[in-house]
């Protein structure tokens, strides 16, 4: 009892820590990464705005940052990091390259969303005159939603996959414990307690994802 | 109203060019009802959409009212399509939005106020019948009511134009009937100019008034629909008459008077080329009026219908009739009081 008490104790904390940076390094990789996404999908051939040189550039810049190892793309990072946190050790300090790693991911997702919308949809838009602002946010993205919904769901577990990397050169939370007290303590029982812990957190997150995707769906 | 002058339109690949339209020079009136027809690959929907630009013609001009469209600046061509409805085979609703925000997305794009925009949505959805449906979401619709969104949609901020890109070909035979009604009325009561596009026949009896057909990218007739449909001039304009079904008679429009019975003579093969008709009336000597009547070529055969009303004493009636029946000609009675 005693035993499952110091567990819950020790684990509390980097719990609340990979909630944080999860919950930041989304928001961040998501405003990096939306605008990416729709910028891929009205570029592309046959776009709304068709552009060749800015699609081949973005998608080139998606496939480089993505084809990087996470644990190389965060040491490459460390200077940014210094930059904008101050330092490059601890949970603030990861959300600068989880953000930027994620960011390509969810540029990706978004693009495959957005072109899951009929292309009659548009095209009666355009028709009546639709300004692309207008075509991308009351058509394609509304459209796109539950879809959408699925995509950022999966950019969260992503994300803390990621994190637990994160955890591995400093950057604390359930990864950085599992690594400390598991691997190199040799304790298991706090290895096995942070993997219980991520994989809730996976589960419960993959559960409402679905839950409110399918909840916008069915209302249409 | 419309007024396309030597238009093509070429489409370059790397296995070489497809002229998709060539020279193309039409007027189309406005009020009327322009139906373009032709066999799948004619290009009668780049046609059509040339119309507002969502083809960008390869050289010629399209004049609307007096703006040669071909020559607009984007802003301008989005200022001009508000004023070009559409609608489409497969609708193209917004899933996620109910029907009254179907029709409201026009008038939001052009920045209407809230309260015009649903006192208008409510307008157009009474025009089209569909104003206990406000709130459904597309999907919970038929196609014919999805449709009448589309055409909801289309009209809501008073287009002079409106185009119908094959808007029948995915409905079954009735809702094609109410959804041509629909557009007559509509073209009646707002006048509006209406430019369809259709592979059925059927489609440009009921409501067109002048037609193209279209062959290869090049119109190879056009004229009144009642032109075309005595003496059609093109091959594709002959075999789509011959696939047609028999026009069904409207009995109302049948003349009902007294002791001047209303029959439908049936000819096949052998009959249809004697003349039997007036051997009856000189046989006879009863008065035959001929209403209407129809000649098709089958196969190698000829079928003929005629729909024609006698008078006469009925003893002269009776002996036409008789005569008749001996040359194997099928008689039904339309209209006897």
């Amino acid at each position: 009892m005693d035993k499952i008490l110091a567990l819950t104790h020790l684990i509390a904390s980097p719990t609340l820590e990979t909630i944080y940076m999860v919950l930041f390094s989304t928001l961040f990789a998501t405003l990096l990464g939306f605008p990416l996404g729709v910028a891929l999908v009205v570029t592309e051939k046959g776009g709304l705005l068709e552009n060749e040189t800015i699609y081949r550039t973005l998608d080139s810049i998606v496939n480089i940052c993505r084809s990087f190892p996470f644990i190389i793309l965060m040491i490459v990072l460390f200077p940014l990091s210094r930059i904008i946190v101050g330092t490059t050790i601890g949970t603030t300090a990861s959300i600068v390259p989880l953000s930027i790693g994620a960011a390509p991911f969810v540029g990706r997702v978004v693009e495959s969303s957005l072109k899951e919308v009929e292309k009659g949809l548009v095209e009666a838009a355009v028709s009546m005159g639709t300004h692309p602002k207008d075509i991308i946010l009351k058509v394609m993205i509304p459209e796109a939603l539950p879809s959408l919904i699925l995509g950022e769901t999966l950019t969260i577990i992503n994300i803390i996959g990621y994190s637990a990397m994160a955890g591995a050169i400093g950057g604390g939370g359930l990864g950085d414990l599992a690594i400390r007290y598991g691997f190199h303590r040799f304790q298991t029982d706090v290895l096995v307690a942070a993997v219980i812990v991520i994989i809730l957190l996976v589960q419960v997150i993959q559960g409402a994802g679905n839950k409110i995707a399918q909840h916008v769906a069915r209302h249409r | 109203m419309i007024n396309i002058q030597n238009l093509h339109k070429t489409y370059s690949s790397e296995r070489g060019d497809f002229e998709a339209l060539r020279n193309i020079t039409l007027t189309i009136q406005k009020g009327e009802i322009f139906g373009i027809i032709g066999l799948s690959g004619a290009g009668k929907s780049t046609l059509l959409r040339t119309l507002n630009r969502l083809e960008e013609p390869s050289s010629g001009n399209i004049f609307i009212e007096d703006t040669d469209i071909t020559c607009l600046s984007t802003p301008e061509l989005r200022k001009l399509r508000r004023h070009v409805g559409m609608i489409f085979q497969h609708f193209n609703l917004l899933t996620s939005r109910t029907v009254s925000q179907n029709v409201a997305f026009p008038l939001e794009i052009e920045k209407w106020s809230s309260d015009a925009i649903s006192k208008r949505v409510t307008e157009m959805l009474d025009i089209v019948d569909l104003s206990d449906k406000a709130e459904s979401y597309p999907s919970q619709l038929s196609g014919g009511q999805k449709q009448r969104v589309g055409i909801a949609r289309a009209l809501a901020n008073n287009p002079s134009v409106l185009l119908c890109d094959e808007a029948t070909s995915a409905l079954d035979p009735k809702t094609t009937q109410s959804i041509l009604s629909l557009l007559d009325e509509i073209n009646r009561k707002l006048g509006i100019t209406i430019v369809l596009v259709t592979h059925e026949m059927g489609v440009i009896r009921q409501i067109c008034h002048r037609v193209a057909v279209l062959e290869q990218g090049e119109v190879v007739e056009l004229g009144t629909v009642k032109d075309v449909f005595m003496k059609p001039q093109s091959k594709t304009a002959r075999e789509f008459l011959s696939h047609l079904p028999r026009t069904t008679y409207d009995h109302e429009k049948l003349p009902h008077e007294a002791g001047k019975p209303v029959l439908t003579f049936s000819f096949n093969g052998e009959t249809a080329n004697h003349p039997v008709i007036s051997q009856a009336i000189k046989q006879s000597g009863v008065e035959i009026n001929i209403l209407s009547g129809e000649i098709d070529h089958l196969h190698s055969s000829r079928i003929g219908n005629l729909t024609v009303q006698l008078s006469g004493t009925p003893s002269e009636i009776n002996n036409a009739l008789s005569f008749i029946q001996s040359k194997s000609v099928e008689v039904d009675v339309v209209w006897n009081g």
